[in-house]
């Protein structure tokens, strides 16, 4: 059963083409990866999944509903979370603050009484911050650091309390572009591990952009590839990393003979 | 000495208005990023709107006020939802271009339906001034600081503890990520254009009701130009400082430096302290500090 569905995604800035009918399935509970070399359109396949840029063809659908013309609210709203590339935590609030801002969604009283802290906008709020605190902040060890200002955190922490508030609200599917980048190989260990435990304890779907192979291979699913806007293949990692397209794109043509592109870290 | 005690308060109490009005900005520019060079007018228009409905209609001073926020939440509703909505992406200067045309355009509306001459309000506040031993400030200042103090007081909650003032910061903080935790980035643009309109004429009646009312009352909307560039252009603190030190700074240069200098250095003093405030903190007291991403 396939929880995001992209057919035919053309996407273009002007007389560039960045994306050319890019078709895919991602199935429940599935961890699916995105990779290409610099330049290849990863990141504006999310942000055409998550609504931020309208394609001139093609259509999404979540959970077989057609979500093409829907903002990126609404497809927040649906279910669809998000963590970014560079970090879009609010700095100057604490770690708890930003990860309550994720439970946004799911805080549902009208304008007039939210207006005010009290009634019965503070019980649910009250309600509400029990169940983010032992969910997420358990989940991802953040206990320690949550009264802290985001600001102050170290830059591995600092994706995690992303990817906490990201899962503060209860995404059904989560797109992350580049959850590793620039991490430590203990951080990178570290967040790989809460990819693969989201997936398995919260039924959460991941779609991720990535450039670190060694992560991609060892927690993906599928991998779909792109090189120029196109798709090149799409398949289990294995398949993937041996694919003689994947790897003309990656290594250029006189190193193909020697096959594997495991060892390179672009 | 009593003199100095005495300009000190009326400045305070002046200063009060002031910040008011900066939040009309600050609001604005918070959420939106964009400088509105029209909240001179929308004092104007709120100060009108509030006329009419006490002469006009013959309603008390209290239900006026509440009609006078109703409209100035409209007219920002639809100057945001009409005309800004569509300039999304634009280059500032052409916003910052768009918003001093709307200026020009509800000046020339104010001249034809109201015309041009000043008007006085009805008396809403009690005629005695206030007294505290030797320092005398007029009544229509006095309560027009304390709503004012009463008013910010009532936005810094808003945006400090309210769900929607929360959405509100997240949107000025990182739109993208605003979106995807579902928040609605266009709604929260139209209701910080409602609430600054709402500041900005709220001023305007406390100003109008010191000064009188005419078409032209929209240009104490430059000076309130030091007061948000002082505090720093997204900060509520900031609006609330800025327009004490302006307040004060404005009625001591009256005070003292006007009879040496024959008149004129009270309109002048804040953007000498101005520029000296931003030729060491360039961001304003309390402003973020940007740091630009290429």
């Amino acid at each position: 059963m396939d929880i995001l569905k992209v057919s035919n995604l053309t996407l273009s800035f002007g007389g560039l083409r960045v994306l050319e009918d890019i078709s895919f399935e991602v199935n429940q509970g599935e961890i699916f990866s995105i990779i290409g070399p610099n330049g290849a359109g990863k990141t504006s396949i999310l942000n055409s999944i998550s609504g931020f840029y309208h394609p001139d063809k093609g259509r999404t659908f979540l959970e077989g509903n057609d979500i093409t013309r829907l903002t990126p609210d609404r497809r927040a709203a649906l279910g669809m979370g998000r963590t970014f590339q560079n970090i879009a935590l609010y700095r100057g609030m604490s770690v708890l603050d930003n990860i309550k801002l994720g439970a946004h969604v799911h805080l549902k009283t009208g304008l007039m009484s939210a207006l005010w802290y009290w009634g019965g906008a503070h019980r649910e709020e009250m309600a509400l911050r029990r169940k983010v605190e032992e969910e997420v902040i358990d989940f991802l060890e953040i206990e320690a650091i949550r009264n802290l200002p985001v600001g102050s955190l170290a830059y591995g922490l600092q994706k995690r309390v992303e990817l906490a508030r990201a899962l503060a609200m209860r995404p059904k599917i989560l797109l992350m572009d580049e959850p590793v980048a620039g991490m430590n190989a203990e951080a990178t260990e570290d967040m790989a591990r809460f990819i693969l435990d989201i997936r398995e304890e919260r039924d959460v779907t991941i779609v991720l952009i990535e450039h670190d192979m060694k992560v991609i291979m060892d927690i993906s699913d599928r991998v779909l590839v792109l090189n120029f806007g196109q798709k090149l293949t799409e398949g289990k990692p294995e398949e993937v990393q041996t694919h003689p397209e994947v790897i003309k794109a990656y290594l250029g043509e006189r190193k193909a003979r020697n096959g594997h592109i495991s060892a390179v870290a672009c | 000495m009593d003199i100095f005690l005495q300009l000190l308060v009326s400045g305070f109490a002046v200063g009060g208005v002031y910040a008011l009005i900066a939040l009309g900005f600050v609001l604005i520019y918070k959420a939106t990023s964009i400088i509105n060079f029209a909240t001179g007018e929308f004092m104007m228009i709120g100060a009108f709107i509030f006329y009419s409905i006490m002469v006009y209609a013959g309603i008390h001073a209290v239900p006026a006020f509440i009609g006078v926020m109703a409209c100035a939440a409209l007219l920002g509703f639809l100057v945001e939802r009409l005309i800004l909505r569509r300039m999304l992406g634009q280059p500032t200067i052409s916003i910052v271009m768009v918003t001093i045309g709307l200026s020009s355009i509800l000046l020339g509306v104010a001249e034809i339906i109201w015309g041009s001459d000043f008007k006085s309000f009805p008396a809403i506040f009690p005629r005695a001034p206030i007294i505290v031993g030797e320092i005398v400030v007029r009544s229509n200042i006095f309560y027009g600081f304390l709503i004012s103090v009463g008013a910010v007081i009532f936005f810094t909650l808003i945006f400090k503890y309210a769900k929607v003032g929360v959405a509100m910061r997240a949107t000025a903080s990182d739109q993208m990520a605003a979106f995807s935790m579902g928040i609605n980035v266009k709604s929260m643009f139209a209701l910080s254009w409602a609430l600054g309109a709402i500041a900005a004429s709220l001023g305007g009646i406390i100003i109008g009701n010191i000064v009188g009312v005419s078409p032209d009352l929209g240009h104490i909307g430059l000076k309130i130009f030091p007061v948000v560039i002082l505090g720093g252009l997204d900060s509520i603190a900031g609006a609330v400082v800025g327009g004490f030190i302006v307040g004060i700074v404005e009625n001591l240069a009256g005070g003292y430096l006007d009879p040496i200098f024959r008149g004129g250095v009270k309109d002048v003093a804040p953007f000498v302290v101005l520029v000296l405030i931003l030729l060491f903190r360039p961001y304003g007291i309390f402003g973020k500090k940007e740091i630009e991403r290429l």
